[in-house]
């Protein structure tokens, strides 16, 4: 586990700083400082909370606000299968450890591969938890200091930062293809659907991962 | 209860399902390929309809507002690989820039 703390030391502040991102995009969008840090502590993945924050906050209420951020989440049930074999014990403890499990700690372990380490994803993960859910509290907190968002931006900033965590899930052709036919479905449906459908529309492109096997 | 903590807790609860059903309940069965790799593009398409939706859509229409330089500045910082946050904190500094010269 100790190793797993230090492979992912370099990835210490990116975690912290978008969890302080989430944190003021969060209360800026009239959350509560402890709802931001509860979804931090508990669903510990950065694009489905953003998601959830920017669906609720263009008025798509929230049954589409949840259904988009578990689709989105969704990838974490493959994730978790192709390390299932390391988990050993109790229900409650391999149900825990299994929280450690994000594209980051997966990755850096060897997730997927025959040199897969659970010390290392489980040391990665917790560093990574701590720093996700600290920086979410100190961003809750500056930014109940902040004031009006949309002076500042804020709806940029969503899309910007959406863009960000898209462009690190572009590594295959594939990827690519999905992440066109999700845009151009949203954009059709914007017009005709009310809001929240034309996100959960998009999931349908997924589709692109369908392969002839 | 607030939207915001009824979206908390079914989206942390589903989260903690989502990540628990492999290592709690699969064991080592094999799941089909085709399956995997669907669930695998979801976060791609979603995320890019997510783009669309926070950078173009104003309830039911789609307009270029001053959102569009922020788009433009996030994209600029992703692609000189700039850490997170400052690509959040481009997009932010350029839509409240444009907003406040129009």
């Amino acid at each position: 586990m100790r190793r797993g703390v230090h492979v992912a030391a370099p990835l210490v502040p990116a975690a912290l700083a978008l969890g302080v991102s989430f944190g003021v995009l969060a209360r800026a969008s009239h959350w509560s400082a402890a709802a931001a840090v509860v979804m931090s502590a508990t669903t510990f993945a950065g694009s489905a909370q953003v998601a959830t924050v920017s669906v609720l906050g263009g008025g798509g209420g929230v049954a589409a606000a949840v259904v988009a951020a578990l689709l989105l989440n969704a990838r974490y049930a493959p994730i978790g299968i192709t390390v299932a074999e390391s988990f050993r014990g109790p229900f409650l403890r391999r149900l825990t450890e299994a929280q450690m499990v994000i594209d980051e700690s997966w990755a850096l372990s060897g997730g997927g591969t025959a040199s897969f380490d659970k010390g290392v994803l489980l040391g990665a993960g917790a560093a990574l938890w701590v720093a996700w859910t600290g920086g979410t509290a100190l961003g809750a907190v500056l930014g109940g200091v902040i004031g009006d968002p949309s002076s500042f931006g804020l709806d940029g900033a969503f899309a910007a930062l959406f863009l960000a965590l898209l462009a690190s899930q572009l590594r295959s052709r594939r990827a690519v293809v999905a992440a066109c036919g999700g845009a151009l479905i949203a954009a059709v449906l914007t017009p005709v659907a009310p809001p929240g459908i034309p996100i959960l529309a998009a999931s349908l492109a997924a589709l692109a991962g369908w392969r002839r096997s | 209860m607030s939207a915001a903590w009824a979206s908390v807790l079914a989206v942390g609860a589903g989260t903690v399902v989502l990540k628990g059903v492999g290592p709690v309940a699969v064991g080592g069965r094999r799941v089909p390929p085709r399956l995997l790799s669907i669930l695998a593009m979801l976060a791609p398409a979603l995320l890019a309809a997510l783009v669309v939706v926070e950078g173009f859509a104003a309830r039911r229409s789609l307009v270029f507002d001053a959102r569009v330089a922020g788009l433009a500045a996030g994209g600029l910082a992703v692609a000189l690989r700039a850490p997170i946050w400052l690509v959040v904190l481009a997009g932010a500094l350029a839509t409240a820039l444009v907003r406040l010269l129009s």
